[in-house]
């Protein structure tokens, strides 16, 4: 099986994220790392492929910085990388994403394309549907098992409040893999040596420049929410806030 | 003429989910501020009940898209159908629950249609003649004002919670509801899905439990969940985790609170190390207290929380328990 993992860099959990002059982005100079269900869907890959056999290629779009998460990938097993390189891709929304993708994999045939269901950043669960549509192939969302069958593979779905689904589906097929769907392994020291000798391909925004157009939605500002409740703050030191919880907890909640 | 909003609701095996009448109030909402008429659809097999049902809400009509092979739910079989309902009706928004369903297939509708979709908004905000979509960014710590800047339609999804769906109006009089028989060729619906079945051992049910102390990845090492129970022990409470502890399996998953987890309303829910991001935050808002532990001051969860407290969990946990112990006598 040859299966394609696209990869997306994001903002670390805990980076203080702070807002730009345009007031409708964040200071990109905070701390990186890939998205995480995205690792889940490259892990995935790796085992469907010592499974299955075939090539598992990584692709992401970015600034040169992006291309932390294609080593990665690479010394975690995966056989080669796709960088779409240009700052300029962060802006483009998610069907233009999805757009300059197939556009970097028109000449290649893969049986698969998985996504993560979700970026961390911009959070539109949407650029893998976008790519299954845009590439006229089928697609499942939100998998947490995948296994070959007969006439192609069969996938179990999360649906809400602990409800699953399996789903049989023909291939060329794209999959958005949801978190915990696998344990994750790290990468080697050979492996990270080897990284060093497999293929990365770059892309620029011009050759694909042909495939996107203008995007079709635009944040006009971006801010901290609105507070919905009023939160009461305790303070002190750890012996002072201790002693003043519990007397909330006696007093007000009552479950002392 | 007016221009219009379609609301899709949504059905599962045959049964309207409740969440769409949040939709519905959102969109109520919206068609009286800008002038605009609103309209609902449902999509699937034998659905006349709930297009009945819909339409004794405050809307102008309802269709019923019916077709055999709609009967159970896929994207393909959805957007063929909704395809053909949105092009030939030309509404100028098309607004849905951002539920598991929609996001399988409205960004593929969107997409069939060269249209885009502001997924998962919590609100609107009404812009001269244009409608603004507000959207939690960056795992809710920012939270983004989106225009459309193409043509309609337009795609908008509301996040469960937004609006509240008892404040859906009824309308004076049933809305006329048309039926709308599309035929879907063979061969158009490519995947083939099975009935939902929930995994066997659901051994803890943590709706009925009054106390929940709750651990998210802030808790760091497995080891560490030890303290946590026993603070839960010391309060008697149940306890309970976000999804990454029992993905990594500190904690068995019938512990997970969250959309894809149990739903609990309980009178004190207190939260160690949990960032609040809304797929959490739908489990247990409707907690009589929240209080919340975290690092960052900036953490989403103090936005819900009643009570919080800044600080590294470790340096607070064993003072608090102490006090208890203390309180307790
Ligand atoms: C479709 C879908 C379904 C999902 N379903 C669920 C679900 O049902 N339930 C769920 O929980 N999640 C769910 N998620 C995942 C959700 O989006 C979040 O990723 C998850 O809730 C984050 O868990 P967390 O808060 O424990 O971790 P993080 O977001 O990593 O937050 C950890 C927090 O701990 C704080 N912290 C770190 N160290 C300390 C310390 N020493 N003391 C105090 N605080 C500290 C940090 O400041 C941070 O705020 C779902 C996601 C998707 C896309
Ligand atoms: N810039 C990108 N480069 C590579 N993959 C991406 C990019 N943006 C989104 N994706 C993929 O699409 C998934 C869903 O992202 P989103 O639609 O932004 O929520 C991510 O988990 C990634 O797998």
């Amino acid at each position: 099986m040859k299966i394609l993992v696209c990869v997306k860099q994001v903002p670390q959990k805990d980076a203080p994220l702070k807002l730009n002059e345009s007031g409708a982005w964040i200071r990109e100079d905070v701390s990186y790392e890939v998205n995480e269900p995205d690792a889940y869907a490259l892990e995935e890959a790796l085992r469907q492929k010592e499974k299955h056999s075939g090539e598992v290629v990584v692709i992401t779009t970015g600034p040169t910085r992006a291309q932390q998460v294609l080593r990665e990938a690479l010394a975690k097993g995966a056989d080669r990388a796709i960088h779409l390189e240009d700052p300029a891709f962060v802006g483009l929304d998610a069907f233009n994403t999805a757009k300059a993708i197939a556009a970097a994999i028109k000449d290649e045939k893969f049986d698969l394309i998985f996504t993560g269901l979700q970026s961390d950043d911009y959070g539109y669960a949407q650029t893998g549907v976008i790519l299954a549509e845009l590439l006229g192939w089928a697609h499942a969302t939100i998998i947490m098992h995948i296994e070959k069958s007969e006439t192609g593979i069969k996938v179990k779905r999360e649906l809400e409040s602990g409800y699953f689904q399996y789903v049989e589906m023909p291939l060329p097929a794209v999959l958005t893999i949801q978190s915990g769907i696998n344990k994750l392994r790290y990468a080697t020291l050979i492996g990270i040596k080897q990284a060093k000798n497999k293929p990365m391909r770059k892309v620029t925004m011009a050759e694909v420049q042909s495939a996107i157009s203008p995007n079709l939605q635009k944040i006009e500002k971006l801010y901290i929410p609105h507070k919905a409740k009023k939160t009461v703050m305790l303070e002190g030191s750890p012996a002072e806030i201790a002693k003043n919880l519990v007397e909330k907890l006696k007093n007000e909640v009552r479950v002392l | 003429m007016a221009e219009t909003i379609l609301v899709v609701v949504e059905q599962r095996e045959g049964k309207l989910n409740r969440v769409s009448y949040e939709t519905l109030a959102g969109a109520q909402a919206i068609a009286a501020e800008m002038g605009w008429q609103l309209e609902a659809a449902v999509v699937g097999s034998g659905i006349a009940d709930i297009a009945a049902e819909i339409a004794a809400k405050k809307v102008s009509k309802v269709y019923a898209v019916e077709s055999p092979a709609l009967a159970p739910y896929t994207p393909d079989g959805f957007v063929a159908a909704l395809k053909e309902l949105i092009s030939s009706r030309r509404p100028r928004l098309v607004l849905m629950p951002h539920t598991y369903q929609v996001r399988d297939f409205a960004p593929k509708l969107a997409t069939a249609l060269a249209s885009t979709l502001i997924s998962d908004a919590t609100g609107y905000v009404k812009d001269g003649d244009r409608v603004l979509f507000t959207r939690q960014m960056f795992q809710g710590k920012f939270s983004a004002d989106v225009a459309f800047t193409g043509e309609p339609p337009y795609f908008a999804t509301f996040q469960t919670g937004s609006y509240r769906g008892d404040q859906a109006a009824a309308g004076d009089a049933p809305a006329p509801v048309e039926t709308v028989k599309v035929e879907i060729a063979d061969g158009v619906v490519r995947n083939r899905p099975q009935l939902a079945f929930k995994e066997a051992k659901q051994a803890v049910d943590l709706t009925q439990a009054p106390i929940i102390v709750a651990v998210g990845r802030g808790i760091k090492e497995q080891k560490n969940i030890e303290i946590a129970k026993q603070l839960a022990d010391l309060l008697d409470a149940e306890l309970a985790a976000s999804r990454p502890i029992c993905d990594a399996g500190w904690l068995p998953m019938d512990r997970q609170i969250g959309s894809s987890g149990q739903t609990v309303a309980p009178k004190l829910y207190l939260a160690l190390g949990i960032s609040g991001a809304i797929q959490h935050v739908v489990g247990m808002k409707g907690a009589r207290t929240i209080i919340a532990i975290n690092k960052d001051a900036d953490a989403p969860i103090f936005e819900i929380a009643d009570y919080g407290i800044v600080a590294n969990l470790f340096d607070i946990v064993p003072p608090l328990m102490e006090e208890i112990k203390k309180a307790k006598g």
